[in-house]
């Protein structure tokens, strides 16, 4: 589909790597440079009683400390700059995916799996910094009998292995689903408005569909990123703190 | 039969993963709910649990999409 497809902008090679400057990376720059922007500009004033635009950066910076804090403890403060700004790049990618003619740089896979692998990278240094290799517990869990011990083993290795695929896959698919559906029923729409005589009126129902899943898929955009910390939090909190 | 034909019925079947998803999801969101009905005071302590219960139970559903896509596009 159109909205899907990658344009070279700017042909670029480094080491023999195919690293052309696309689309994709525009909205990326575009993304990063909104983001520092209006954070420098919200805050630029530091007053004690926030102004609106303030208000919205502190909000938004309260939101996911709280998250970090809920979910990780004090300890968790640290990866603080890493979760808040995973959640803002995505979340404004996702936002800027909804305006029309642009492009969602979240529908790629490529681009989800790079974040899960880097969230799932940092997720193990991290436990086997803090633990060694007592980190290696997090697959045997508390209290397990020790004939369970070959099935279980197995099955934590797994899921522990599968998480980057999972983390990926569920952001990757529901920003590429929304998409989907939306242009096949703006299909739709054409589709039976192009019948001519009475029957083009019923044209309006998908009409009135598009409308209010676009409300939906802006639903999901925010959701979508929420949960996309939300486990990056809890990735962590099995590393710092080996609750298990 | 064609093997394109083939492919684009394997890829169908695949998707059928996501009834799993689509029931898992509703029984968590459902039971939430009914729960926070009950006692509405504990409801936003449970909000980080009940979206790992969406996140693995839609994960589930999500391998059966992307075998789906592999079969498509691989």
């Amino acid at each position: 589909m159109h909205q899907f497809e990658i344009n070279r902008l700017q042909k670029l090679e480094v080491f023999g790597w195919d690293a052309s400057f696309t689309n994709s990376s525009v909205f990326m720059v575009l993304a990063t440079l909104l983001i520092v922007g209006f954070l420098l500009y919200a805050m630029r004033a530091r007053a004690l009683v926030p102004t609106r635009l303030q208000s919205i950066a502190e909000i938004t910076y309260e939101f996911i400390a709280k998250m970090v804090r809920d979910n990780v403890g004090p300890e968790g403060m640290k990866f603080f700059p890493f979760v808040f700004a995973l959640f803002v790049f995505i979340l404004v990618l996702n936002l800027l995916g909804m305006v029309p003619y642009s492009f969602t740089v979240t529908s790629h896979i490529i681009v989800t799996f790079a974040l899960a692998a880097m969230v799932f990278t940092v997720v193990t240094l991290v436990g086997f910094a803090r633990h060694g290799f007592g980190y290696l517990r997090l697959f045997l869990p508390d209290g397990v009998p020790i004939w369970l011990m070959p099935v279980i083993i197995p099955i934590e290795l797994i899921s522990y292995f599968i998480r980057p695929i999972s983390h990926s896959v569920r952001l990757f698919a529901n920003m590429m689903a929304g998409h989907t559906m939306l242009k096949v029923f703006a299909g739709f729409v054409v589709g039976i408005g192009g019948v001519g005589g009475v029957i083009s009126l019923g044209g309006i129902a998908p009409l009135l569909f598009m409308v209010v899943f676009t409300g939906l898929e802006f639903l999901v955009a925010f959701l979508q990123a929420l949960i996309f910390t939300v486990l990056t939090c809890i990735y962590l909190n099995d590393a710092i703190n080996m609750h298990h | 039969m064609e093997l394109q034909a083939a492919k684009m019925i394997g890829a169908g079947l695949a998707c059928s993963a996501l009834i799993g998803a689509g029931v898992g999801i509703g029984n968590i969101f459902g039971n939430y709910l009914s729960g926070a009905m009950r006692n509405p005071s504990a409801a936003p302590g449970q909000f980080t649990n009940l979206l790992i219960g969406f996140a693995l139970a839609e994960a589930t559903g999500l391998f059966g999409l992307l075998i789906a896509l592999i079969i498509l596009f691989g």
